[in-house]
């Protein structure tokens, strides 16, 4: 016997919508950009552990600057690459509350590389998000410290010579490195297992902090597919096959510990 | 065995087209629609309705969150 689609579309039915902790507002992203599902696996932990009023995030300068358009919580938004300041701050002034700040490469890996390093190293209890694609996406498609060895961009069109421009920084690792961290992992979140696993990553830096143990870093490494002239699902099938062997999926530092590879 | 049927809604307005949730879907139910939303995306639907088991895979991984997933089991 067969079922008519409207029967299943019943409210007792339903499994899986949209948190309240996003508003209604549409994204102000291209289409496909990770940053959407990022914003939505943090608010979906901030949803069911419960916190919404005891949240405050901070967003940074770059395509999430609207970050507090989206998230139904407090939010301050902070000068360019600063937000691991701001957070340091508001987090001293209010121990109780989860503070957390979601930034992009050119945030916290290029102009922020001060503040991102020294408040690791503090050991404040915040939480990092940290999204990385390896590019400026906002700007238009610059060089960024992540871009990686031989990717065009804007900036590089012949691809990036490391001999005159540098070597990509893996910021992650190294703020593993720093006494100060007592989490690091890496995620994605272009398929439904991985923005499982990087939402369980999320969960766990919260719950970290609320124990005081330090910097918990999740960094997301994410597509843009303006950026890097794609198609969003040749976009991700790029990612997996260029990011991915430079910048590996998983836990880099468990319990303030570095994990052994 | 009980049998599983699931459905998903589309916010066709805020659907940006992307496809992400195309190759997600294990059933390979969805499609992007020959026909375009207000902002002129090819929005997601449902092609074949009769083999989506409602597992919100491609809730879960839509980066706009427009999709919405119904699942219902079915005695045999």
């Amino acid at each position: 016997m067969d079922i008519a689609i409207k029967d299943i579309i019943k409210k007792e039915n339903l499994v899986y919508t949209k948190t309240k902790l996003m508003t209604d507002n549409v994204l102000s992203y291209c289409p496909g950009c990770g940053h959407g599902t990022a914003h939505r696996i943090t608010m979906e932990v901030v949803d069911e552990k419960g916190i919404q009023e005891q949240t405050i995030g901070i967003a940074p300068v770059g395509c999430s600057v609207l970050a507090y358009e989206f998230m139904n919580i407090d939010m301050v938004q902070a000068a360019h690459g600063r937000a691991p300041a701001v957070a340091t701050g508001i987090k001293r002034v209010m121990p109780e509350k989860y503070v957390f700040t979601y930034q992009g490469d050119g945030d916290l890996a290029a102009i922020g590389t001060s503040e991102t390093i020294h408040a690791c190293n503090r050991g404040e209890n915040i939480t990092i998000i940290f999204i990385n694609n390896g590019i400026y996406g906002m700007t238009g498609g610059q060089m960024a410290p992540t871009t990686l060895a031989g990717m065009k961009t804007s900036t590089s069109p012949f691809g990036r010579d490391l001999h005159s421009m540098g070597n990509p920084l893996k910021i992650t690792e190294l703020v593993a490195q720093l006494p100060g961290t007592y989490y690091v992992t890496r995620q994605a979140v272009h398929t439904p297992a991985a923005v499982r696993k990087a939402k369980r990553a999320v969960r766990k830096a919260f719950e970290l902090q609320a124990e005081n143990k330090g910097v918990t870093f999740v960094e997301i490494v994410s597509n843009c597919n303006s950026g890097w002239k794609m198609p969003p699902v040749q976009a991700n099938e790029w990612m997996e096959e260029n990011m991915f062997p430079f910048y590996p999926l998983g836990d880099i530092k468990v319990d303030g510990e570095l994990v052994k590879k | 065995m009980a049998k599983v049927r699931g459905a998903i809604v589309v916010d066709v307005e805020k659907c940006k087209g992307c496809g992400v949730c195309v190759p997600a879907c294990p059933s390979n139910v969805i499609e992007l629609n020959k026909e375009v939303n207000g902002k002129g995306y090819h929005y997601s639907f449902m092609a074949r309705p009769e083999a989506c088991t409602g597992c919100t895979n491609c809730a879960v991984v839509c980066p706009d969150g427009v999709i919405t997933v119904y699942r219902i089991k079915i005695p045999s």
